[in-house]
């Protein structure tokens, strides 16, 4: 009996200082988001402390910063289009992986996936040269290509998983009834899909938006936000760099609680993104 | 069941997208390692003395090596941040998991660059930590070597990649089944057993594609050793950059390019064989 | 009358493993045809073959005149009622009803009266706006039958359809299926393992084994003239007893009976419920086969008791007898030569 106390009791010790080092490792995980946070109010520039003096004119002259709105509006067609790429292929390549054999099929799933796993820079090179090669200018479009091969890794995974997941039947139901093919894409495998065709949307969106690796080698003369944060960094830095990452933070705060409102909702485990993670390590079952 | 035709319309666009926007850029990448610069222009001629370079100056290995270096202590530390907190999560947290788990994929979504940039604001020399610790009194002129040091692209990669270690280490945790935790406690091993004996090895595959993401992400980032490293900080990847910017040296930033791809290749291939074996399915 | 469905030498394999045999079966209009087996039999994929979601590697398939096999499922004029039932939960029971009709352009008007209809023949039509996902199985069941009948087809498939309900709900809707069918008159093709359903619902029984069919006839006659060892134990229970013909006699132990098939080895089979007490001592009559017999073991099962008995020989069989309290010791025992009914050689496969 007492033997069992002191068990306890050690145990109760244990994750004692475990939750403690746990809330130091979530203390170092915001520490540099809080820093972000607050010194985007703070009037004396991005050093210094105490942060004195809060001030909301680094949003003031955010407000008036054409150059950095225009990179927000490149940012936004970009991803949009991305998006839409990614899933239109993905979509098809995530059926062909389920349900297709042709030759050469476990090379085409390692390739699809290597962009997610491959350092940017390699990606990002290699459609230089591919751009150089076919002698394309370098424009917003490269960038947009760019996205578009490497989230297609991410739309993948995630519809491939999502037709894993769905119920065989339903598409033999539609077939049985009398509708053919295209039909029952439209009228069953696609509204069976909606879930995770939202959560890829959402999460290519927001890896679009951030996306700065492969961007760097294929960006033209019209910049996207992070590569125009980047210029900006390399002249000095002022709080506006703050303020618009704030802005960035928040609105990327927002689509998670979306994307993971959505997730709940179909029941899902919130492991999406693990999912996508694991999936690039073990090729044959993405 | 499925057609002829619907197997050809699914299966060709993405064959065909992926052939011509990824097989052939790579292919292309392969072939300028093998190609070389005269007068400024490259010149479509097969050998390998760019390979040769690579083995003969020293340079490129030491940089490698270094790379290398950042890559293993940021995967360590990463890991030694990230398991816990994935073991606290999912063993010790009770009904507040989900919200933490929430909090833990917050920062993951947070831009890269962003936080490459809050953490060159903090190391700085007029930065908020040394300001802090003027403040405090502790130093009274600025510390120099927070920022544009290895230390300074360690910390910051370590931040980034952080969670996404604690991911797989989370969902790996948490398929453990619980009863056999509680059969191990039954069979009277004591929690520290239970940990080594039980759960760590059912981690083992989580860990190791924590540690792999960790591990080859950060050997091929560039932009961290530009942020935050300085002269000392630089990587592997920063050389090829500088290969394809100022030096225009194609050719040889690509060979370089090719070894760091065969490298993670090999990696993937090695952890892949290391995971079948791990994984009790 | 020329059957509906015919099915000729159907053979599928997947990757190295054979599931289908050379499965030739006719389906008659109107009729009620059950495939039994075991899991893994093939039963499933023979449904599925005839609904065009697996292609034979061998064979045909013909239904009124037109060749099967090679249409998509789209153009088949049979409709599946599916094992988990796979409804769309997208839409309402409506939809989901209506959704055959609308696919292949049936006018609108008329595709509400058909739907109300069918939802009516399963007595579904107060749920018509109701999303499946609130529905319990045995409504789901119905509504499932709904949607591929209101499309009448020529052939119904019925996947295991039963099988997700508990036994009380399960024996009312054998009833209602059965009730259904008559009123439809659209052939019924079900798959089921259970055999007790299979007697119940079936104007005739395939019995599928391994892939390959063992026995096809109508319930009564299945039971009582099982063709092999396995479709005699396989439906019911059996004594199987291996005898030595010679001399127009068939012997097994010290039991014997005329049998008029040829010289040599023969297996018989022996429903225990045809094993009775007798009290009278042995008759001269040779197609009365009477012996003494020892119970080793009683089984209490209600209206009946099972018992185990071994015969002066040693051999063991079991007898289904009234029930009538504990029972012990020696006993006399007698069957009728002519329910020892004598199976086909090659039983094992």
């Amino acid at each position: 009996m007492e033997l069992s106390l002191k068990h306890r009791e050690a145990r109760r010790n244990g994750a004692g200082w475990l939750a403690v080092y746990a809330a130091s490792v979530f203390a170092f995980l915001y520490l540099p988001i809080v820093v972000l946070i607050v010194y985007s109010f703070n009037r004396d520039g991005v050093g210094g402390f105490p942060p004195q003096h809060l001030t909301i004119e680094w949003y003031r002259q955010l407000a008036g910063d054409q150059a950095i709105w225009d990179a927000v509006w490149n940012s936004l067609l970009v991803a949009l289009a991305a998006t839409v790429t990614a899933l239109a292929l993905g979509l098809p390549a995530a059926l062909a992986l389920d349900r297709v054999s042709f030759p050469g099929k476990a090379l085409f799933r390692r390739l699809v996936l290597l962009p997610l796993i491959l350092p940017g820079i390699i990606t990002g090179l290699s459609l230089l040269m591919l751009a150089v090669f076919a002698g394309m200018k370098l424009s917003l479009w490269t960038v947009l290509l760019g996205h578009g091969i490497a989230l297609l890794s991410v739309a993948t995974t995630e519809l491939f998983a999502g037709i894993q997941k769905m119920d065989r039947a339903q598409e033999e139901a539609s077939l049985d009834l009398g509708a053919a093919y295209w039909r029952t894409f439209w009228r069953v495998t696609l509204p069976n899909l909606r879930l995770p065709l939202v959560a890829a949307a959402l999460l290519i969106f927001t890896l679009s938006v951030d996306e700065i690796a492969v961007s760097f080698f294929l960006i033209g003369r019209d910049n996207t936000l992070p590569l125009e944060i980047w210029g900006r960094l390399r002249r000095g830095m002022t709080p506006e760099i703050n303020a618009v990452s704030t802005i960035i933070f928040v609105f990327s705060v927002a689509l998670i609680l979306v994307s993971y409102r959505l997730r709940t909702r179909g029941a899902r485990e919130p492991e999406g993104a693990a999912d996508v993670l694991q999936a690039t390590f073990q090729g044959d079952q993405p | 069941m499925y057609s002829r035709a619907y197997k050809a319309a699914v299966a060709l666009p993405p064959l065909f997208w992926v052939a011509l926007f990824l097989l052939l850029p790579y292919s292309l990448l392969f072939a300028h390692s093998f190609w070389s610069v005269a007068s400024g222009a490259i010149v479509r001629q097969w050998s390998l003395h760019n390979y040769a370079e690579l083995a003969h100056n020293w340079m490129y290995a030491q940089v490698l090596f270094r790379s290398m270096k950042i890559a293993g202590a940021v995967t360590l530390l990463a890991l030694l941040l990230g398991y816990p907190l994935a073991y606290y999560l999912s063993f010790c947290a009770g009904p507040q998991k989900q919200l933490l788990y929430q909090l833990v994929i917050v920062p993951l979504w947070v831009s890269y660059l962003v936080r490459g940039y809050a953490w060159k604001t903090i190391l700085g020399s007029d930065g908020v930590l040394n300001g802090f610790l003027q403040y405090l009194g502790i130093v009274s002129t600025p510390v120099e070597f927070f920022l544009y040091s290895p230390f300074a692209v360690v910390l910051t990669l370590t931040h980034i990649y952080t969670p996404f270690t604690f991911l797989p280490l989370f969902a790996s945790l948490e398929h453990i089944p619980r009863h056999l935790v509680e059969a191990s406690q039954d069979l009277g091993a004591s929690p520290r057993v239970t940990f080594w004996r039980v759960i760590f090895p059912l981690s083992l595959p989580g860990l190791l594609a924590g540690a792999t993401f960790a591990f080859v992400l950060t050997l091929g980032d560039f932009l961290a050793p530009l942020l935050v490293g300085g002269p000392s900080g630089i990587m592997i990847s920063n050389v090829v950059v500088s290969l394809f910017g100022a030096a225009y040296d194609w050719p040889l930033g690509a060979a370089i390019s090719v070894c760091m791809l065969l490298l993670v290749v090999g990696i993937l291939f090695a952890i892949e064989r290391l995971e079948k074996r791990w994984s009790f399915h | 009358m020329a059957p509906l469905l015919n099915i000729r030498s159907i053979a599928k394999r997947f990757g190295a493993r054979h599931v289908l045999h050379d499965i030739s079966l006719d389906v008659n209009p109107g009729e009620f045809l059950t495939v039994l087996g075991e899991s893994g039999s093939g039963k499933t994929t023979l449904l599925r073959v005839i609904a065009g979601f697996e292609q034979p590697d061998a064979g045909e398939i013909w239904m009124a005149g037109e060749r099967l096999d090679t249409l998509p499922p789209y153009r088949r004029r049979v409709n599946t009622v599916f094992q988990h039932y796979a409804l769309f939960p997208h839409l309402s029971v409506f939809e989901n009803v209506a959704y055959g009709l609308r696919v292949q352009g049936v006018a609108k008007s008329e595709v509400g009266s058909r739907v109300e209809k069918a939802l009516g023949m399963v007595k579904m039509d107060s749920y018509v706006a109701s999303a499946p996902s609130t529905l319990s199985g045995g409504q789901q069941q119905r509504v499932a039958l709904a949607r591929a009948l209101v499309n009448r087809p020529r052939l119904l498939l019925l996947d295991e359809p039963l099988s997700a309900l508990d036994a009380n709900l399960r024996r009312q809707m054998q009833g209602e299926l059965k009730t259904l069918q008559r009123e439809v008159g659209i052939a019924f093709l079900f798959v089921t393992h259970d055999q007790d359903e299979a007697m119940a619902l079936s104007d005739r029984i395939a019995l599928l084994r391994a892939g390959a069919l063992e026995q096809v006839a109508s319930p009564r006659e299945i039971y009582s003239r099982p063709a092999t060892a396995y479709t005699a134990q396989f439906i019911g229970q059996a004594n199987l007893l291996r005898a030595e013909i010679a001399n127009g006699v068939a012997r097994w132990g010290a039991l014997a009976w005329p049998c008029d098939a040829a010289v040599g080895p023969a297996d018989f089979s022996l429903r225990p419920e045809h094993i009775r007490f007798t009290a009278a001592p042995p008759a001269d009559d040779s197609h009365t086969v009477c012996f003494c017999a020892s119970i080793v073991r009683q089984i209490f099962c209600g209206a009946t008791d099972l018992l185990e008995i071994t015969c002066q020989s040693g051999h063991r069989l079991r007898a289904r007898v009234p029930s009538r309290g504990v029972l012990e010791g020696e006993y006399r025992f007698e069957f009728s030569a002519a329910d020892a009914v004598r199976l086909r050689e090659g039983g094992e496969r």
